[in-house]
């Protein structure tokens, strides 16, 4: 079995916890895992690739790898994919991890799914479910060939203890700089001490009921105490309170925590698509029709400025 | 300079999903442009008014009734438009083959596109169609500045706030936090009943992928509600979150 691969999302060396989820999930298969990662000094990573389940490392090291650049890591696994012949290429469904997928799969004229959260993979076929209109609706869709190509949204599967040998395959470098069509003049990270919206086990909304600053700051206070992330609804990121890149819903981020808290929101048809989906959600709402609480595990309505201050309270306790 | 944006006709994003005889149902939805489109369209237009282009042409790739959504980007201020027909079930690869053609007889310096669609959620196409006309491609841009042949764009990268050139022709695809979309204004309206609109048939290719089914996510049964003294609504809260979700508080 020429195996299923996994392309690991690291930057820096800092490798995403989707990878370890991708890994976790085939582990439980039968076929062989493997991970396979490009960057420059990212040899030493196969320890870490290892624990989570993966057989074999693929590595292809060298500066033109160092960071990120669709058309030299395109070229990069398209000869891989020529030398090693995986039955299935997973990718996370990330920044990165789309763009090289959708530009694989154009160069192959193959079919991809993107943004899966299930994934039935045998050889040469993938069955794959996709989560369309923001979560609205479920596609399944059957993706073929050699190999079968996916995104995986981040935080659908659990990260697992099996390990796998971890054994290294060092690639031949196959891309050139005349592969290179992008040049990176700047990146700028986002200075935040929180957690990735996309990855936070825990996730802080706030809306129209948070009236301003003043409410934002109280649905940040309680997600710095819980280590989360900070979201908000399109009232609150129109209003120019957080910045679009925290909107949850289905013109922003759809997200799947283990507890969402919304602070102050309504719940749209728009806002609910990007987080009905998480595990338990507790919602705060001085109107007690709101949408919201239909899909809330944990209803309270009232006055988040009353609320929020006595719940931080009792959670020191 | 030309810039060719594509648009795509998408469901309301306030639409609620159903389904009928196992396929999603468009009755009564009201149908708009891709909201990321819609800023796309706002992009090009607006290079047009900095005298960066010379004309803004809009392309959407479907059934007829998408003529609507062409018809609204040539009322915002797109000079002409291109109807490329296709059968709404085509995927991203055929959807990509039709409206790289259409784009490729144009020859356009700049292709705009939003980065993914609200309905499908796949961001693929624009990737795709620069893979088959052999173009850079920029990801998810909030910006971008043209000089020398070349597009600057700012994107909303994963992380942080990444700067990346390519050499024009190019394709660059839009975040809706790029700029605010005008309404179509009357005048606007009544100008593009005149404005042309090509018609073409797209390129016959079959899908790569087959939807074997759609089903609505399992409807989440609503839990406790309190309606109570906030006090005591608090209390009872951090009583849930602390031995039901098991949270961890730092």
């Amino acid at each position: 079995m020429a195996g299923t691969w996994v392309f690991v999302e690291q930057k820096d060396g800092n490798i995403r916890k989707v990878t370890f989820e991708m890994l976790s999930e085939l582990k439980k298969g039968g076929d062989e895992v493997a991970a396979v990662v490009f960057g420059k000094g990212v040899e030493g990573l196969a320890s870490e690739l290892a624990k989570y389940g993966a057989d074999k490392v693929y590595v292809a090291d060298d500066d033109i790898f160092a960071s990120y650049n669709t058309g030299a890591y395109v070229a990069q696994i398209v000869a891989m994919i020529n030398e090693f012949s995986p039955n299935a290429l997973l990718f996370a469904h990330s920044f990165n991890g789309r763009d090289m997928a959708s530009r694989l799969a154009q160069k192959l004229e193959a079919g991809l799914a993107t943004d899966a959260v299930a994934a039935d993979i045998s050889a040469g076929k993938g069955v794959f479910t996709r989560s369309i209109y923001a979560g609205k609706a479920l596609a399944k869709v059957e993706v073929s060939g050699t190999p079968v190509l996916a995104t995986i949204r981040p935080g659908v599967w659990e990260v697992g203890a099996a390990a796998g040998a971890g054994a290294v395959v060092k690639a031949a470098v196959a891309a050139t700089a005349a592969d290179v069509y992008q040049v990176a003049k700047s990146f700028v990270p986002t200075v935040s001490a929180r957690p990735d919206l996309a990855e936070a086990a825990v996730v802080v909304s706030g809306g129209r009921g948070c009236k301003g600053p003043d409410g934002i700051k109280l649905v940040e206070e309680l997600a710095d105490m819980l280590g989360a992330a900070v979201g908000g609804s399109r009232a609150s990121i129109d209003s120019g309170w957080l910045g679009h890149e925290l909107q949850v819903g289905q013109t922003g981020k759809v997200v799947l925590p283990n507890l969402y808290i919304a602070a102050g929101i309504s719940g749209a048809i728009q806002h609910l698509a990007g987080m009905s989906s998480s595990k338990f959600i507790a919602a705060i709402n001085t109107d007690t029709e709101a949408p919201i609480f239909s899909v809330s595990d944990f209803g309270v309505v009232s006055d988040l400025f009353k609320v929020i201050p006595v719940l931080m309270s009792e959670l020191k306790k | 300079m030309k810039v060719l944006v594509c648009v795509k006709q998408t469901f309301d994003t306030e639409a609620k999903i159903e389904l009928k005889d196992g396929k999603i149902s468009d009755a009564g939805i009201n149908l708009i442009i891709n909201p990321y489109d819609e800023v796309a369209v706002e992009g090009g237009i607006q290079l047009k008014e900095k005298k960066i282009a010379d004309e803004v042409v809009v392309i959407s790739a479907g059934a007829d009734k998408a003529m609507d959504a062409i018809r609204t980007a040539l009322a915002m201020g797109a000079d002409r438009g291109i109807l490329v027909k296709q059968d709404t079930a085509a995927d991203e690869y055929a959807r990509a083959v039709a409206l790289a053609a259409a784009i490729k007889a144009e020859n356009p310096d700049l292709v705009l596109a939003g980065h993914v669609a609200a309905d499908d959620g796949s961001s693929q196409v624009p990737t795709r169609i620069a893979e088959i006309l052999g173009l850079p491609h920029v990801n998810v841009i909030t910006g971008i500045e043209i000089a020398g042949g070349k597009a600057t764009c700012t994107c909303e990268a994963d992380g942080g706030t990444a700067v990346t050139e390519v050499t024009m022709p190019a394709v660059v695809s839009s975040q809706v936090s790029w700029n605010e979309p005008r309404y179509p204004s009357m005048k606007g309206i009544m100008a593009a009943k005149k404005k042309p609109v090509a018609t073409v048939d797209a390129a016959a290719v079959d899908n790569k992928i087959k939807i074997v089914e759609f089903a609505l996510p399992a409807a989440k049964l609503a839990g406790i509600k309190l309606e109570d003294d906030a006090d005591v609504c608090a209390v009872k809260l951090a009583d849930w979150m602390k031995n039901t979700v098991k949270v961890e508080v730092k």
